[in-house]
């Protein structure tokens, strides 16, 4: 049934991929919107070996990675902060609540007043969006933390810092990984709006500029570029957090 | 999340930090020209000129995200329950699902522009394609999660496949599905906001985008806490909605924890 | 003719390295309209998968069900299959009315008669008064009450039940007993009745069927003469009572 499923679903993809080549080859569709498959390929594959499309993705990794782990070192120590005391918690509930609605889009207007264009102003705006699912995940992953851990721990005569780092972190981890999971695929979508929106390099630029120039075999060579992205980083990161989590 | 009634603390917090962003942002001139003090993003608030546009941008933000909205949860509902019902046709579109995924949902903008030029009819394409993701995924889920029992009962009882798919399986993966909405609702808003900044003639985001480049940081700061606003209340309602439309599953939680 | 005919059923499993186990082997019996049938077997002998077999939710590997001479290769329109597992098989987002309603609906039957009807069979099955209740709100023998009820609803002319009290306490299980006779003898459904308590389903039933180990096979048919209205003291204390029991016992701890 396994095999028989994934064969049923290749055949749909190569179907729908010859569909697409002829309907473009024949003439059927319009050109500007659906150049033939074969063309969007070669177009792809010389992007790549000209250097063009690795350069794009390397400037949005760095600004996407930059955001993302000054968003873990940040909001990780702060949401263990939150989960661990209800002061802290409430003193700083009303702020999160407020900021938190703001579509993290909107965000990138006021990121360009302070940063202008620079790399600063795309950092600033996946650190903001990141900051959610971090920061609720860890809190809800370190209250759920089982208390007679924390007190085993304060028996044996742990200190503060000891406990939360041997006891409370690796106990609340699994969570903590879902909140840098769901960060993770959103890293990669306001990197590629802030590229869209407000600036001259990266993927998102790549793409967008490529349509505008109707340059649409490149779009799509982008798009297929920014697809692999995705999917590499989503990979690398379930086989770090399984090797990290031991299975879990 | 504990939702205190009253958090004093969590005020005077609040409360100081605008006091401080008034005083600091007073002193000086010249970071007043990207960070104007709160008094004046309220006055901003209050003109008539500035709030007569917010007030048209809102309504057409919101029409666009609850077209967007309510698309995708009709496409992805009905194709996410029967894709998870029936294994031979999720064997067809797996492969494609798979590949469509992980491509961050925005990436599509540029390919709507072209196909649909610049116009509502854009912004909503984007939208439901972005939001149906997660309602699909968490529909079929929720489908092939359900208890076979539950649809043997069904079948039992005479039921055909489609009544089934109704009666039976549809509400069974209800709160499933309900998660997928609630992923989806930032997300709407996200593509509806983000597609009217990179080409829209009006809307929130081309509004808070414009004032910005018009130099009117004040404008724009209005402009956020308007559409912080739309995001909190929409999150609200989604969540009034969901607490009396799932009543049934909040009980049946604490009967299987004891 | 009989309501309900077992020709000849075998059911076999096929695993992973396509070796294929037989679950149910040659059975055959038949169910007269208005009587009360028990297959008991130890547990695991298959008991479940025939009735699932018969209730048209799986296709056997060989022979045939017919219900009223029609045979039976899908779900039949005059039989409803009681579950074991009440708590997975009650619609949890319906109330009590709701899921003894929905019964009625899976025979096109809908507005106040219906649900006067509903009502009606809520008060026969001893839960009046909690109609507006959530399944999760009742206790075990309660929900298995409520999928009685919604099975009555549907009026099949046969009740097929799996180990309907398998899973309430002992107590529980007396009292449902009695409540399922009293049903029977009120509305006249044939029923066919699977459990693994020897004294149940003499209790209960007009005719027994003794089934052995995997494969499931009948090893032997009683008869149950006792009289009706049978009760749990007098019935359960008579001599003919405990005769039947020792024999049943004994055919299936020789067969073991």
């Amino acid at each position: 049934m396994k095999g028989v499923s994934k064969l049923n679903g290749v055949l749909t993809l190569i179907l729908a991929l010859a569909l697409w080549e002829t309907t473009a080859r024949a003439g059927l569709a319009n050109p500007l919107l659906f150049p033939a498959m074969s063309r969007i390929l070669t177009s792809f594959a010389a992007l790549i070996g000209s250097g063009e499309i690795p350069a794009q993705i390397l400037t949005s990794l760095r600004r996407a990675a930059a955001g993302y782990f000054l968003a873990a070192a940040v909001f990780i120590p702060l949401g263990v902060a939150m989960g661990l005391f209800d002061r802290v918690y409430r003193a700083l509930a009303i702020v999160i609540e407020a900021l938190r609605p703001i579509p993290p889009p909107v965000v990138i207007p006021v990121a360009m007043l302070f940063f202008g264009l620079d790399d600063a102003m795309k950092i600033f705006v996946i650190f903001f969006s990141c900051a959610w699912p971090i920061l609720l995940n860890t809190i809800d992953g370190v209250r759920s933390v089982d208390r007679v851990l924390v007190d085993t721990a304060r028996t044996f005569g742990l200190a503060r810092v000891k406990t939360i780092l041997h006891v409370v972190l690796p106990a609340a981890a699994p969570q903590i990984a879902t909140g840098l999971r769901i960060s993770l695929s959103i890293t990669l979508i306001l990197v590629v709006i802030s590229e869209m929106v407000g600036s001259s390099d990266g993927i998102g630029y790549f793409i967008l500029n490529a349509q505008r120039r109707l340059k649409i075999d490149q779009m799509y060579a982008g798009m297929i570029a920014l697809a692999l992205l995705g999917y590499i980083l989503n990979q690398a990161f379930l086989f770090l957090s399984k090797r990290l989590l031991h299975g879990r | 999340m504990k939702r205190s009634v009253f958090n004093p603390t969590g005020l005077a917090v609040f409360a100081a930090l605008l006091l401080a962003w008034q005083f600091v942002s007073r002193s000086s001139g010249d970071l007043q020209s990207y960070l104007p003090p709160p008094s004046r993003v309220f006055e901003a608030l209050l003109q008539p000129q500035v709030a007569r546009a917010l007030w048209e941008n809102l309504w057409q933000t919101l029409a666009r995200f609850a077209g967007g909205y309510l698309i995708a949860a009709a496409l992805a509902i009905a194709f996410g329950v029967a894709l998870g019902y029936s294994r031979y046709a999720y064997s067809f579109s797996e492969v494609v699902i798979e590949l469509l995924r992980p491509m961050p949902s925005v990436a599509i903008i540029p390919v709507a522009i072209l196909c649909l030029g610049i116009g509502d009819a854009m912004v909503i394409a984007v939208t439901v394609y972005a939001a149906a993701w997660p309602i699909l995924l968490n529909a079929i889920d929720g489908v092939r999660n359900i208890d076979p029992t539950l649809i043997n009962t069904g079948r039992t009882f005479g039921l055909g496949r489609l009544r089934i798919l109704r009666d039976v399986a549809l509400p069974a993966a209800a709160p499933y599905i309900a998660t997928g909405l609630r992923v989806s609702l930032p997300i709407a808003l996200i593509l509806v906001t983000t597609a009217e900044m990179v080409a829209g003639v009006n809307g929130l985001g081309y509004f808070i985008l414009d004032e910005e480049r018009a130099l009117h940081p004040e404008n724009m700061y209005a402009g956020i806490a308007v559409v912080a606003l739309l995001g909190y209340a929409l999150n609200r309602i989604f969540v009034a909605v969901e607490e009396r439309a799932l009543a049934w599953r909040e009980g049946l939680r604490i009967s299987e924890a004891a | 003719m009989p309501l309900l005919e077992v020709d000849a059923l075998s059911k076999s499993y096929s695993d992973s390295s396509s070796r294929s186990t037989l679950a149910i082997e040659n059975i055959s019996f038949e169910v007269e309209s208005g009587e009360f049938v028990a297959l008991v077997g130890p547990s695991g002998c298959g008991k479940t998968t025939l009735l699932m077999c018969i209730a048209g939710l799986i296709p056997p590997s060989a022979g045939r069900v017919a219900v009223k001479a029609k045979p039976v290769d899908r779900p039949p329109p005059d039989l409803v299959l009681v579950f074991q597992e009440y708590n997975r098989s009650l619609f949890a987002w319906r109330t009590v009315l709701s899921n003894v309603l929905f019964g009625l609906e899976a025979k096109g039957r809908s507005g106040k008669a219906a649900g006067d009807r509903a009502r009606e069979l809520i008060r026969l099955v001893g839960l009046e008064g909690f109609e507006r209740h959530y399944p999760w709100q009742l206790s075990g023998g309660m929900q298995q009450r409520v999928a009685i009820a919604r099975a009555l609803a549907y009026e099949p002319e046969v009740l097929l039940m799996d180990e309907p009290f398998g899973s309430v306490d002992a107590m529980t299980r007396l009292e449902l007993e009695d409540a399922l006779l009293s049903l029977w003898k009120e509305l006249g459904t044939t029923i066919l009745l699977v459990t693994h308590d020897i004294e149940e389903a003499i209790y209960l039933s007009d005719c027994v069927h003794v089934l052995a180990r995997r494969p499931s096979r009948v090893l032997e048919t009683v008869k149950v003469p006792l009289a009706r209205p049978r009760s749990q003291v007098a019935t359960r204390g008579a001599p003919a009572f405990m005769e039947l029991r020792n024999e049943i016992y004994r055919r299936i701890a020789n067969e073991a």
